[in-house]
């Protein structure tokens, strides 16, 4: 805990991950106001693999999730510098189309957010903005969707039927399938499962270790099981810094920071 | 073994009870009161000749259409304005305002508009719009009754739209959709009822509006369409039988109020409907 | 079951395309909100405009003189001044018991399966037309207090003493009193309303707290409840303040239109919103037109500066 008082304290060093590298955080700083929350966070996210970010409440994870998709951007006082790289573009410069940079990079959100309208019309609803589809394509590009979020055979025969009357798990899938269905090449989670029981939780799992063989996945999780479970790469973050990012198993197991074992053994947090 | 301390503190408290609950059946007492006078005395003159004859002059038999079509008329006028400016406004404090200094200020004068005496509001339609164009209108009165409902629609629809989750929004735009499509397509979507229930109660509440038409729609004997021209208004029609000194007009006033008070009575059980079916659909 | 993806569509990252719409759309809303800012400033501009002429006429005699006088064209406003804040205060001391007693009836003491229906009822004499309650006022009402008030008080106080100098005035119902009832009944339910809101915004723990200590009804009430929402309660008060400084027509039927100063409680009077019904379409000279807008203005700043104080006190309440 003594090393993080040092302003210029630096983690371990980075070891990337072979193969291809989706998205990577270069230096990033970002500000609430005039609140640092990050501190020079850099980061590699695999390709197709699933990237867990854990860390004690505060420490910054969900504020870099959110700096992945520029949401934060709809807030006037909130602002990021460094960089983030997407295929090696950086999305953080001022000229990228934020309409487009949200098709390659979705997000579900932790409470499930239905909007108020049909199933159909709920998974839909990016396709009908972004792309001009035949009736035809339209239903099979649904179907699609709602197969991936492991939803298709329950509702299948109720497609017409709002999207507020499904239960919270489900609600939560549809919210999956909704931003899946606009084929996103990386899929943000942030704390995903934290509302819902542990059957409808153990399904959502499940869901997002099939989806990782089509997207790059990224999560945010409070819970240390869950990301020892369905992750590869894990990110220890805490106080706005990144203390230690590796092999899910090998930063469980023997992480190299004190910090990290402290946090994974439960003796803080 | 109740002590003397004891006994008082009950004592006080069964007096407490008591003046609650008189005062309750006073409060309810009145309304029984108020509404048996509006049956008693309008009932009887509730006839088909009411929906199908003009206002008469005094001593003739009449009825009260054309009241009844210009108040429909103009709280049309009201509320059609009232919902093309209250709701965008309403939105632009919630979703874009914020905590601005003008979002603060527009929010604190809606307020006041919101409660402020409507014959006054009456006043100003007056100087601007009766005045310059030499003469009371049916568009006059309907900007008047706008007046009136536009702060109650903006203040509900600010409040409906701030219930809704951030992550409601923040769900719409993170799949790619503009600022402006995720307030249209979705969060109005979701706010629909709590929006529509207010456009009920502002409407119960200018249909029953009297001071903001005295000097604007003014009243008409008879029936008039050119929205340009004086036009009659139940409450007005109302204000005017009573006061006047023969028993016909009074009688007609009676009936008057059993309209009015019955459309305001309705409409706002209907918006208590409104309010209790979730958004199922 | 896993379905491959297909090809996914190239979108390089480029310049911004939707922005145009976006900003209309928001441009929309803010000329909205504008338009309503320009419409309460307007309103005060042109009460003040139309109002100057009596202003520059008569200076502060407007605010001290009760003279009313078409015929020669001098305009005081004392007598409607006087009038409106005495009938708002007069209908304030008698709706403020009541509310507060309706209000804590249906929290506190109300059988659960009643409390709606009661909630309701009291809904529904919120939303009677004020011209309803003038009509009654005048002709149920009034008839009934000439009758059985107003003259069995003037039979029974000796002449000269105290009770006389208070009730003395016509028997027939229509004066500054039952005017301030009238008031009392129509923002009764709307402060009923009110104060039934903050009791219920009170957290069920402080409550709990209260009961819990064996405190009775009362001490819980007086003692806890009412001190945890006194802010915003004043604050209703306010408001209600506010909404019977500008009511008009249940007034103007039954305060019996007189623009002197009422000598006892049972004279007639005036408010400025009735004399302004009354008058204005019969306005016979410009300055009596000026003099009746020059009310207006008053009434209006009397209101503003309520319902401004009002406003800070309650916050975000839900008041329509």
């Amino acid at each position: 805990m003594n090393d993080l008082s040092r302003e210029n304290f630096q983690p371990a060093t980075l070891e990337r991950p072979p193969g291809e590298i989706k998205m990577e955080v270069k230096n990033l700083e970002f500000f609430y106001g005039k609140t640092r929350a990050l501190h020079s966070v850099s980061l590699p996210v695999k390709a197709n693999n699933v990237t867990a970010m854990i860390g004690p409440s505060g420490c910054g994870k969900s504020t870099l999730l959110r700096a992945m998709n520029r949401i934060y951007a709809l807030y006037p006082g909130q602002r990021a510098t460094g960089e983030v790289l997407l295929d090696g573009e950086n999305i953080l410069d001022p000229k990228v189309d934020l309409a487009v940079l949200r098709t390659r990079v979705g997000m579900v959100f932790q409470k499930p957010t239905p909007f108020p309208m049909s199933i159909f019309d709920n998974v839909a609803f990016g396709l009908r903005m972004h792309e001009t589809l035949s009736r035809g394509d339209m239903k099979d590009r649904v179907e699609e969707a709602l197969q991936r979020a492991a939803l298709w055979d329950e509702v299948k025969d109720k497609l017409g039927s709002s999207g507020l009357g499904l239960s919270g798990g489900q609600q939560q899938r549809l919210c999956v399938a909704r931003s899946i269905a606009v084929r996103p090449e990386v899929l943000l989670l942030d704390e995903p499962a934290s509302a819902l029981d542990p059957i409808s939780t153990s399904k959502l799992e499940d869901t997002i270790g099939e989806l990782k063989r089509d997207y790059t996945i990224v999560i945010v999780t409070h819970n240390l099981q869950q990301a020892a479970r369905i992750s590869d790469y894990t990110a220890f973050m805490y106080l706005g810094r990144l203390v230690e990012f590796g092999e899910t198993e090998g930063l469980f197991t023997s992480p190299k920071s004190t910090q990290t074992a402290d946090y994974v053994t439960g003796r803080f947090g | 073994m109740a002590s003397a301390l004891a006994l008082r503190r009950k004592g006080a408290n069964a007096v407490f009870v008591a003046f609650c609950a008189v005062m309750t059946f006073l409060a309810l007492g009145l309304l029984v009161m108020i509404l048996y006078s509006l049956l008693k005395n309008g009932l009887g003159g509730l006839d088909s000749k009411v929906f199908t004859m003009t206002t008469p002059p005094p001593g003739e038999a009449g009825g009260l259409i054309n009241a009844i079509t210009g108040s429909l008329i103009m709280c049309a006028i009201g509320m059609v304005a009232a919902i093309v400016i209250g709701i965008p406004a309403g939105t632009w404090l919630a979703e874009y305002g914020g905590d601005s200094l003008y979002a603060k200020v527009v929010r604190f004068l809606n307020d006041v508009l919101l409660s402020a005496p409507s014959i006054l509001i009456g006043l100003f339609v007056y100087e601007i719009m009766v005045k310059p164009l030499h003469g009371f209108s049916a568009i006059a009165g309907g900007a008047a009754l706008a007046l009136v409902a536009v702060p109650v629609i903006t203040r509900a629809t600010e409040d409906v739209l701030k219930l809704q989750p951030s992550s409601l929004r923040e769900s719409g735009v993170a799949l790619g959709t503009p600022l402006s499509t995720t307030i249209r397509n979705i969060i109005w979507r979701a706010a629909s009822s709590g929006i529509a229930t207010a456009g009920l109660l502002a409407f119960a509440r200018i249909s029953g509006e009297t001071a903001p038409l005295l000097f604007t729609s003014l009243g008409d004997q008879f029936q008039n369409w050119n929205l340009m021209k004086p036009t009659a208004a139940l409450p007005q029609v109302i204000y005017q039988f009573a006061m006047s000194p023969y028993d016909d007009w009074r009688r007609l006033a009676w009936v008057g109020a059993i309209l009015v008070t019955g459309a305001v009575l309705a409409t706002q059980i209907i918006a208590r409907i409104i309010i209790r079916e979730p958004d199922r659909q | 079951m896993t379905i491959s993806a297909a090809p996914f569509i190239s979108t390089a990252i480029g310049p911004p395309r939707r922005g145009g719409l976006d900003q209309l759309f928001k441009m929309l809303c803010f000329s909205a909100a504008t338009a309503l800012l320009a419409a309460l400033t307007g309103v005060i501009v042109s009460l003040a405009i139309g109002g100057w002429p009596a202003f520059k006429a008569f200076g502060w005699r407007f605010f001290t003189n009760t003279t009313w006088n078409p015929v020669t064209d001098v305009f005081g406003g004392l007598g409607p001044i006087v009038g409106t804040l005495v009938t708002a205060c007069l209908s304030l001391l008698f709706a403020l018991p009541t509310a507060f007693g309706v209000s804590i009836f249906l929290v506190e003491f109300a059988p659960r399966a009643i409390r709606q229906p009661i909630a309701t009822a009291i809904q529904l004499l919120a939303g009677i037309p004020s011209v309803v309650y003038g009509m009654w006022g005048l002709f149920v009402f009034a008839p009934f207090f000439a009758a059985h008030v107003q003259l069995p008080l003037a039979m029974a106080a000796t002449p000269g003493s105290l009770l006389d100098k208070l009730t003395s005035g016509v028997p027939n119902g229509a004066n500054i009193f039952t005017a301030s009832i009238i008031l009392a009944i129509m923002i009764l339910p709307y402060m009923a309303a009110i104060f039934r809101e903050l009791l219920l915004s009170v957290p069920t723990q402080l409550r709990e707290s209260a009961y819990g200590m064996g405190a009775t009804s009362l001490e819980a009430v007086w003692k806890v409840l009412l001190p945890f929402i006194r802010r915003s309660a004043v604050g209703a008060v306010m408001l209600g303040l506010g909404r019977a400084l500008g009511e008009t027509m249940a007034v103007t039927f039954i305060i019996g239109n007189s623009h002197e100063l009422p000598k006892s409680l049972f004279d007639s009077g005036s408010t400025i919103a009735s004399t302004i019904a009354n008058e204005f379409t019969e306005a016979t000279s410009a300055m009596h037109y000026s003099a009746l807008i020059a009310l207006g203005l008053v009434l209006f700043m009397i209101t503003f500066v309520v319902l401004g104080i009002a406003r800070v006190l309650l916050g975000a309440l839900k008041t329509y």
